[in-house]
């Protein structure tokens, strides 16, 4: 992740949803898979293509938390806090996350994996991990550093 | 020798890949399915034989060995339709759930599939939308809107062109049947979404799907070029939202559909009036779509024989948190939050005691176990104060610290306002600091006090339900556990 990205590249994923309705979305999301993050430049280039303004699409990246505006250099671990996981001993495992994972690890909030019968949960990536224990978070985190 | 095993992402999320690769790699033939809901047995394995298939789970990769020596007779689970835990329940929607490949279109039509569809589009609109109105259904996504009168209203409106959309967001915690029924079930959504667009005079649907749910986005969309010339002239769009709670709430999750930011509209318009792009729609949960090929394919008065007063059919109930037989646990409204969390979920997982259980998500009250005896239904759970909601139940033991639950509640409330609404932006976080000074001990009446005054503002001054809810599970918190906001 955090490779830079190419203006064709861009413009290739502008082309490739330009003729959806609504395709600001589908649009972000691929910048935002193809490169780790969604930048100003691209902010500028996609709110041409699109022939909206800058600031809405700025508006858009910032509303939802899933969008990056900048590159994250570490791994990520996407905890999850919500009340099934809580209920199963997630937040004591949240405490230990950091502790564990400092500077090697970025431990990021979810709320909810709708693994709430196997919690607590976490995801990778698009890899899911349920029922963790202090044990299999430390070597979740041992895997991912 | 077949083995079954699940692919549904709880199942993944447990292991049963790995389970799944090492008995391939033992020679076995392995078949993936859907998951019986049966997630405390999760990786789940069922083993083919002259009788039928025998369960085992959970199963390790090292236990397969003895397995098949006939050696794992301490998780054996036997023949997993007879199980007590499926015995109960009435599966209509979760009909095909544990017993057929997600994406085969074989299964799918060995098993009923398509044949409401195929009603649907015999009797025609007038027809289907009696059928759905007779059947009683109410939307399944918390609000419990007739379902029959909004395809009604949406009918009846004019515009250029009308929409379909599955809200498939369920960010409530404590809630994972929309993400089953898609993983496991993608062709029935998908023809309930069709039937829908015959019933209103749609041509277009879309599914958007929450960005947290990888494994539904794969499927979906799998299942929607799958299905692409059996439902035609009906197109059908999976599309992925980008992580915000708010955007559950339809109006939001329009905004998000055309590419804006995800904040409320106020209503009226309508979506069904005025909707995606200003055109009449119907937004539609996936459990409420999910539920039309059964009412279709056995009339509504069928279906409308399950459940009691105006609670008809069944719902999808997600037992979740501590609790020892968690799943899915699909029945006829009625049952008591009692009979749900001891006689069918077990109790806690950990063996301590029940302390309070939180019903329809974050927006839901909590309930301590004296008031266990309230029947599932949308009517009985608003006289207590409190919202049945996606049918989430979270179970707590008594470790839980109610006045963290409550602090909780203001927290999440804050981090996903849209911000359209001062007593929601703003109540959230005074709400978050005043708890935490009942918390710490500072002037404790006089916070409270000041709790519930912020409570009664969001409550009447919100949009939405994100601020007019929040006060539902801090309110029961105070109300039914006191003594944690006295330590
Ligand atoms: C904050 C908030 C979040 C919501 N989240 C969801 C959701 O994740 N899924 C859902 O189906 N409905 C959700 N709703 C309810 C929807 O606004 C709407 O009532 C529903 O999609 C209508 O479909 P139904 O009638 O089939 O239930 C939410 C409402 C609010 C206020
Ligand atoms: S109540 Fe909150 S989430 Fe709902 S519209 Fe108002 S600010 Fe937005
Ligand atoms: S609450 Fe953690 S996965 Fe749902």
């Amino acid at each position: 992740m955090g490779r830079l990205m190419l203006a064709s590249a861009l413009e290739e994923i502008v082309v490739r949803h330009a003729a959806r309705e609504g395709p600001l979305l589908p649009i972000l999301h691929d910048v935002q898979r193809e490169q780790g993050y969604i930048g100003e430049a691209d902010v500028r280039r996609i709110a041409q293509a699109l022939n909206l303004s800058r600031a809405e699409v700025s508006g858009v990246v910032s509303f939802y938390h899933d969008f990056r505006r900048a590159p994250e250099p570490l791994p990520v671990l996407k905890l999850c806090r919500a009340e099934a996981c809580q209920a199963r001993g997630g937040e004591a495992l949240a405490r230990r996350a950091e502790e564990r994972s400092s500077g090697r690890v970025k431990v990021e909030p979810v709320y909810c994996l709708g693994l709430c019968s196997v919690g607590p949960s976490a995801m990778v990536g698009d890899t899911v991990h349920a029922r963790l224990d202090p044990d299999a978070l430390d070597a979740l985190i041992e895997t991912i550093a | 020798m077949r083995l079954f095993i699940s692919d549904d992402a709880a199942a993944v999320a447990c292991g049963a890949d790995r389970v799944a690769a090492r008995a391939e790699a033992l020679g076995l033939k392995v078949i993936r399915t859907s998951s019986w809901g049966l997630h405390w047995l999760e990786p789940l394995v069922e083993i083919e034989s002259a009788d039928g298939r025998t369960g085992y789970g959970p199963v390790d990769p090292s236990d397969l060995e003895a397995l098949l020596r006939g050696e794992l007779e301490h998780k054996r689970v036997g023949a997993i339709a007879e199980h007590p835990f499926m015995v109960r329940q009435d599966r209509l929607t979760f009909a095909r759930a544990g017993r057929t490949r997600s994406l085969s279109l074989d299964d799918y039509a060995a098993t009923g599939g398509w044949a409401g569809l195929e009603r649907a589009r015999a009797i025609g609109p007038a027809a289907i939308l009696e059928d759905v109105t007779a059947s009683g259904l109410r939307g399944r996504g918390g609000a419990g809107f007739p379902c029959g009168i909004k395809w009604t209203t949406v009918r009846q409106a004019t515009g250029a062109r009308k929409y379909i959309v599955c809200n498939a967001d369920e960010g409530d915690s404590g809630t994972f049947a929309d993400r089953m029924l898609m993983e496991g079930d993608p062709f029935c959504l998908i023809e309930g979404m069709a039937i829908a667009g015959l019933a209103v005079g749609a041509g277009r649907g879309y599914v958007y799907i929450r960005s947290e749910y990888p494994h539904a986005i794969a499927k979906m969309e799998a299942a929607a070029r799958l299905a692409a010339p059996l439902i035609a002239p009906f197109e059908i769009e999976v599309r992925v939202g980008a992580g915000a709670y708010v955007c559950g709430e339809e109006t939001s999750l329009l905004n998000s559909l055309e590419g804006r930011r995800g904040e409320v509209r106020a209503k009226p318009p309508l979506p069904a009036v005025e909707g995606l792009f200003g055109c009449p729609t119907a937004v539609n949960n996936v459990l409420t779509l999910a539920a039309v090929p059964w009412i279709l394919a056995h009339g509504g008065e069928a279906y409308a024989g399950f459940g009691r007063g105006c609670s008809r059919g069944t719902m999808p109930i997600q037992l979740a948190g501590n609790v020892k037989h968690a799943g899915l646990f699909e029945a006829a409204f009625g049952l008591t939050l009692g009979e749900l969390v001891y006689d069918i979920g077990g109790g806690t997982a950990s063996g301590r005691p029940v302390k309070a259980v939180q019903v329809g998500g974050p927006l839901g009250a909590y309930f301590p176990p004296t008031l266990f005896d309230i029947p599932f239904d949308y009517e009985a759970f608003a006289a207590r104060d409190g919202l049945i909601g996606h049918a989430g139940i979270v179970v707590f033991d008594d470790t839980a610290d109610m006045a963290q639950q409550a602090r909780f509640a203001f927290k999440f409330c804050a981090a996903e306002s849209c911000g359209k609404c001062t007593p929601c932006r703003l109540g959230a976080v005074r709400g978050r600091e005043t708890i935490e000074r009942v918390i710490a001990g500072e002037d404790r009446a006089a916070n409270l006090a000041l709790v519930e005054e912020l409570c009664e503002t969001m409550k009447f001054g919100s949009l939405c339900a994100l601020g007019g809810f929040t006060p539902y599970p801090v309110m029961s918190a105070i109300t039914h556990f006191p003594q944690d906001f006295e330590r």
